[in-house]
């Protein structure tokens, strides 16, 4: 049991020091990363479906990718705020 | 000088010659003071967006001092600009009428953010003025005070709390909730992420072409030459996914920025 605790604490301070912010933030791309994906989807889905839109359709992609996008960027900074 | 002021090329540390890996970090983004004038310390950044500011002066100085009904080259490219920022953004978000009043402003700031932006890839600057907090924090404040005291001008004090507070008597008991979360949303949420996302963006992309050269230079020694031109092979993509990424970035600074102005102007609903 305590050679399991060892080995655990020795993980922890060797191997796993400095990367626990980049799992963090692996983490929290996902969600950004979903999103994303639906906004550009369904964009692309808008303008294959009426193309004349294509104008409005553009802004407003771009307006719900920053959207999504902010949370992942906070991610990247929280990894450095809590460094 | 200490091993965190060195730049990359500075150093003379390879691969397999026992000596670490120097990655880019908080340290990357912070410089020493070039000069000093009357107890202000003048540094990198801060040169780099007098400088943009005097340019973007100029250009439109340049192009518009003396308008022609026939524009020569230098006026066709402005007036390019003007017109995409104009109708692009402007009238999008506010309409003709009430929009034309914001167009001088929002030209402004959109081709002063991608000016900033663009200095990452420009040789010897190198460095996107955005990517330190200071300067996004700054250009978000007065677009928040902006739309800010457009609320209370256009709809008087009580009627711009309204606006602020999303108010709708048809909500019912989830009103006072709705509230709280607006008032949030509008007075702390949205300042900062309209600050924290063009400054993390930059940020983020300094950071990468930051990594891909100084790896690549470090790499630099008996079999990890491949590798090097790998990672010079990325440098160069990154520059080039940069320059895509600044300019959406300031659109979308100034997308934003129009449509917090049209929120303030628009009436309660």
């Amino acid at each position: 049991m305590s050679a399991a605790l060892e080995m655990v604490n020795l993980a922890a301070k060797d191997t796993f020091s400095g990367s626990a912010s980049a799992i963090g933030y692996g983490l929290a791309a996902i969600g950004p990363g979903v999103g994303v994906g639906i906004i550009f989807g369904n964009g692309t889905q808008a303008l294959a479906r009426q193309p004349e839109a294509a104008g409005l359709i553009r802004t407003n992609q771009i307006m719900g990718f920053a959207f999504c996008e902010a949370l992942a960027l906070i991610g990247i900074v929280m990894g450095f705020v809590y460094q | 000088m200490s091993a965190e002021t060195m730049l990359a090329f500075e150093t003379d540390c390879h691969i397999f010659s026992g000596c670490g890996f120097e990655a880019p970090g908080l340290h990357s983004f912070v410089f020493e003071p070039l000069f000093t004038v009357g107890g202000f310390e003048f540094n990198k950044p801060m040169l780099l967006a007098f400088l943009s500011t005097i340019v973007v002066v100029w250009f439109f100085w340049a192009a518009f001092g003396k308008a022609k009904v026939v524009p020569g080259k230098l006026q066709m490219i402005a007036e390019a600009g003007y017109d995409f920022v104009r109708r692009g953004l402007v009238y999008d978000a506010l309409g003709k009428k009430e929009g034309d009043k914001y167009v001088p402003f929002m030209v402004s700031l959109f081709f002063f953010v991608w000016l900033m932006n663009i200095w990452s890839i420009i040789p010897v600057a190198q460095f996107p003025v955005t990517s330190v907090i200071a300067f996004p924090l700054g250009l978000a404040l007065v677009v928040y005070v902006l739309w800010l005291s457009l609320t209370f001008r256009k709809h008087g004090f009580v009627g711009g709390l309204k606006n602020i507070t999303g108010y709708d008597k048809s909500l019912g008991w989830i009103l006072p909730l709705i509230m709280v979360l607006e008032l949030a949303q509008h007075l702390i949420i949205r300042p900062f992420t309209h600050a924290v996302r063009l400054f993390a963006n930059m940020f983020a992309g300094h950071m990468l072409i930051l990594m891909f050269t100084i790896a690549s230079w470090y790499l630099l020694n008996g079999v990890g030459i491949i590798y090097a031109g790998a990672s010079f092979v990325m440098t160069l993509v990154m520059t080039a996914f940069e320059l895509f990424i600044q300019a959406v970035q300031a659109y979308v600074f100034v997308l934003l920025a129009c449509n917090y102005v049209q929120g303030a102007l628009a009436e309660n609903h």
